[in-house]
């Protein structure tokens, strides 16, 4: 969900003589603004990036080149926020001077509140993320219901889990009664994980933050506190973003809801898994990439 | 990156762990959580174990990756 100026002003990091941009890998395939240009492309034009599988190989590259800046692009949600705290305690601990991190991390709960409140908002019920609610708990979706009366199921990532948690969604839905229910329950317990959470709100705190599609939302995002702005790579870089792109995108549209990915212009034929625009088509698990691999043609 | 597959702790050196699954070995942390043991079974995201399972809880599931496993295979 990073927008597009966003990862321009990261491919211009790539290109920095000697920064190291470690990153996981899905990210590597997302297009700044101009189609097709990503980490890999730069990659191939002779940036160093590197695929992590933890924040904490990012450490580990840091340690194996004292002379370079090992830049890791801190992103997800409450799911990898807490690691991404944790590797900046760690490099703290291990005192990494040429290690940073770029926090484009954001959270839930501010994002789902600004999506509903959206002019012409047309989703009828949540399936809350499985490993986001492993953190935050059944607590943390409770607002749904409570607040908006909105269906909610916590589902787990295996296919019966998922088939599972929109049987009941639905069933929700059918009988006019939102709640939240917890079909995850071997991962997901009523307080969540409060050790993760105090680590994460040890590093960050919530700040103004740009979606793609959506734009600004206020306390979405995650920034380094300023007891760690060694470890910032905005504030490290003097990192300054560049004028929204322009794009024929209609992602914002999709994920409220208010359009079928096939409404967009783009999609399937400019937007495809191989080559895509939006992020709603880089990862397998975006709305335009499920329905390109599962609609009928 | 969402893997529902836990691994059991095999090893653990401070909040650094190594956890099997299936015969695959990994490399993970277990800052978050409390008083990890080898034996325990977490899931993992990221490489960091967010959450532990009972053993029940982790060989239905592990059950149920070796059949998905079995099927793909066939």
């Amino acid at each position: 969900m990073t927008p597009a100026e966003l990862i321009d002003a990261v491919l211009a990091l790539s290109m920095e003589k000697n920064v190291i941009l470690a990153s996981y890998g899905d990210m590597i395939r997302v297009p700044g603004s101009i189609p097709g240009d990503s980490l890999q492309r730069r990659r191939a034009l002779g940036a160093d990036v590197r695929v992590c599988y933890s924040p904490m190989d990012a450490l580990d590259i840091a340690e194996a080149n004292p002379t370079k800046e090992v830049v890791f692009l801190g992103v997800g949600f409450e799911t990898t926020a807490p690691g991404t705290a944790a590797a900046v305690l760690s490099a703290r601990e291990r005192g990494l001077r040429n290690f940073s991190v770029w926090s484009m991390l954001k959270t839930v709960e501010p994002a789902l509140r600004s999506l509903m409140g959206t002019e012409g908002f047309n989703v009828q019920g949540f399936l809350c993320p499985g490993h986001v609610a492993t953190i935050l708990g059944v607590e943390g979706f409770r607002f749904l219901p409570e607040e908006y009366r909105m269906p909610a199921v916590i589902a787990g990532f295996e296919r019966e889990d998922i088939l599972l948690a929109i049987y009941k969604l639905l069933k929700q839905i059918a009988e006019g009664r939102p709640r939240i229910e917890n079909e995850y329950p071997r991962a997901v317990r009523a307080e969540g994980n409060p050790l993760a959470r105090k680590i994460m709100a040890q590093c960050f705190i919530p700040r103004k933050d740009l979606w793609r599609g959506l734009g600004a939302i206020p306390g979405s995002g995650l920034g380094l506190r300023d007891a760690f702005r060694d470890f910032d790579a905005e504030k490290k870089f003097g990192v300054t973003l560049p004028a929204p792109a322009k794009s024929a995108c209609r992602c914002g549209e999709v994920i409220t809801g208010r359009l079928d990915p096939a409404g967009c212009p783009l999609f399937g034929t400019r937007c495809t898994p191989e080559d895509p625009v939006g992020p709603c088509m880089v990862s397998s698990e975006g709305a335009c990439a499920a329905w390109y691999k599962y609609s009928d043609p | 990156m969402c893997l529902a597959v836990p691994l059991k702790l095999i090893e653990i050196h401070g909040n650094d762990a190594i956890g099997d699954a299936m015969g695959v070995r990994r490399k993970l942390r277990v800052d978050f959580i409390p008083e990890p043991k080898v034996g325990d079974y977490v899931i993992v995201h990221a490489g960091f174990a967010i959450e532990r399972l009972t053993e029940q809880q982790a060989l239905e599931d592990l059950e149920t990756w070796e059949e998905l496993d079995e099927a793909l295979r066939s």
